[in-house]
């Protein structure tokens, strides 16, 4: 497998935790109970925090620093899926998206845990720790919610019939899909997908939430080649207004 | 984060609730306060001390939640990962301190559903300082350090004081507040001696906060109302002066040292008596924004509200969900 293929699972993966530990922090302050406030914030630093990881994996592949990459790129050079850079809309849009996410990004990382290449097993390991959790957070709201009385369950399941197209679009296909799984990377987004859709199913089903049939579904694809929603370059731009008022100055 | 001036009860109030209190547990009361032990939720305690307990604890839990608001902004904004994660965390403690001392408030009987709603209806107030909008990146940094640090003189005098749950909350509040200075020392060095730019982003941000950040502490000792049985009851533990005092002779050197200005040329320390001397802030203006007309009151109790209202369908689900389950006190 070439050094470029993996360079291109590992910009997608930092992309999509930069975009949605953003995404999640704007919640801070404006959260619907303080303990959804504190959590979401906790969850926003891990994300934020696994996106460095990553670039620090990558800038050990000869890419630039952490900083200029996260901060100087514009949206077509983002790799994150598009369900990550929607607005963060209502909390149960944010706590679905939070669930379809998360629960993929568990697969992944225990896919990647035992990958060959030992500096990606190694973070995939510690960071699959700190995903579990927020697995658990959104299974648990996810839940409640949805069982809890009629406007939460319409509200919920409306989240969910809104995002699925786009958290189809996680999975989308890198060109390299044949090299990742010869050289036993890890199995494939295809195969992520199917147990994804097992384990959401699981707790959805708990949570009285109903899943359409999968075949009508038209993923939301684009994200993975640079292709993004009217909604992350004026993301990216507020991200980077300090930063590029002076991008060789030390802040 | 939370500075003096604290609104407490008039005296007219005071002495219609003390008239009815029993003298032989007031006398217990006030000599176990005398002993130095701490007040307990379940403890016998006078009517006025709870209530100016309530309305201190709750304008602190407020000032922590409305304050988190203007640094919050920055977080989408702070120039590299190590800012974005710093300052996200330290925002998110803020919050945490506000959890904390509603929790804490809750103790003394009021709720803290009851609290917020006196907060977006304007009946409570939070600091003044937070009434002052956040136009750059360098007015962040100059609240993470030196609001903060204002803070911490006023919480440490009061984590001394007597009624045990907002003592407790005081403490943890401390040692979390002792890394946002940090932080913001960190970054305003960064500013102070950075490019010109920054230098001179750093400069106006001092320009436009000093007067907000003398204001903080509250008005002087001379005009404010009158506190005696607060501080006998080891409510109110410092005066605004000894505050700002303090605020001043740890903090005033290290701006300078940065090679900044204050814009006050009085301002001077008297070796003589070893006070700081200023110009007067202007009192007018602090009781004007305390009581909603300054630059942001509207619009920080607006996000409030705002931020409450899409949040209720949330609240009103989990509340049909605990239907029934017995009432769990917060920790404190």
């Amino acid at each position: 497998m070439t050094e470029e293929a993996l360079k291109d699972l590992l910009y997608k993966i930092a992309d999509d935790q930069l975009i949605l530990g953003h995404r999640n922090s704007e919640w801070t302050g404006m959260g619907p109970l303080l303990e959804e406030d504190i959590a979401f914030s906790s969850m926003a630093q891990d994300k934020v925090g696994q996106s460095l990881a990553f670039y620090n994996l990558l800038h050990q592949l000869g890419e630039q620093d952490p900083d200029t990459v996260a901060f100087t790129r514009n949206a077509e050079q983002f790799h994150n899926c598009q369900l990550v850079e929607l607005p963060s809309g209502e909390y149960d849009f944010s706590l679905i998206r939070h669930f379809l996410f998360d629960h993929a990004e568990f697969i992944r990382f225990q896919m990647l845990a035992e990958c060959p290449i030992e500096e990606v097993a190694q973070v995939a390991k510690k960071l699959k720790g700190e995903v579990k959790y927020h697995v658990m957070h959104a299974n648990t709201w996810v839940k409640q919610l949805s069982n809890a009385n009629e406007e939460a369950h319409s509200k919920m399941q409306s989240a969910l019939d809104y995002a699925l197209p786009y958290a189809l679009g996680i999975f989308e296909p890198s060109k390299y899909e044949n090299d990742f799984i010869e050289a036993g990377i890890y199995a494939g987004e295809k195969a992520i997908e199917t147990q994804w859709k097992e384990n959401i199913h699981m707790v959805l089903e708990e949570a009285g939430l109903k899943l359409p049939d999968w075949d009508t579904l038209k993923p939301v694809y684009g994200g993975r080649y640079g292709k993004h929603t009217e909604y992350l370059q004026p993301l990216l731009s507020e991200m980077s207004e300090v930063f590029n008022e002076d991008p060789t100055a030390d802040w | 984060m939370y500075g003096g001036g604290q609104v407490f009860e008039p005296s007219s109030t005071n002495n219609e609730l003390l008239k009815d209190e029993d003298p032989k547990k007031l006398a217990e009361f006030e000599a176990r306060i005398a002993r130095g032990e701490k007040i307990e939720p379940k403890d016998w305690m006078p009517k006025l001390y709870r209530k100016q307990l309530i309305r201190m604890i709750e304008q602190h839990a407020h000032s922590e939640i409305i304050g988190s608001l203007p640094e919050g902004t920055w977080i989408t904004r702070a120039p590299g990962f190590k800012r974005k994660l710093a300052l996200m965390a330290k925002v998110q403690d803020e919050v945490g301190h506000a959890q904390l001392l509603y929790g804490a408030a809750e103790t003394l009987g009021k709720s803290r559903e009851q609290m917020i709603e006196d907060l977006i209806t304007g009946k409570s107030k939070y600091s003044n300082i937070f009434n002052y909008p956040t136009f750059t990146w360098a007015d962040s940094c100059f609240i993470s350090w030196l609001v903060d640090a204002g803070a911490i003189v006023n919480q440490l005098a009061n984590a001394r004081g007597s009624y045990g749950p907002y003592c407790r909350a005081l403490d943890r509040i401390c040692a979390e507040e002792s890394f946002h200075l940090k932080y913001g020392h960190h970054c305003v060095i960064h500013l102070a001696t950075g490019t010109p730019k920054q230098r001179q982003m750093m400069q106006e941000a001092v320009n436009r906060w000093w007067a907000p950040m003398m204001h903080f502490f509250g008005p002087s000792d001379k005009i404010s109302t009158h506190t005696e049985i607060l501080t006998k009851w080891k409510v109110k533990m410092a005066t605004n002066d000894e505050c700002r005092q303090q605020f001043l002779d740890m903090y005033v050197p290290k701006i300078w040292e940065l090679g900044l200005t204050i814009p006050d040329e009085n301002l001077k320390k008297n070796e003589e008596t070893g006070e700081w001397e200023f110009t007067e802030p202007d009192w007018e203006e602090f009781k004007r924004v305390i009581n909603g007309d300054g630059p942001c009151n509207k619009e920080r109790l607006a996000v409030r509200r705002t931020a409450e209202e899409r949040g209720a369908w949330v609240r009103r689900a989990l509340a049909a969900k605990t239907k029934g389950d017995k009432y769990v006190a917060p920790m404190a």
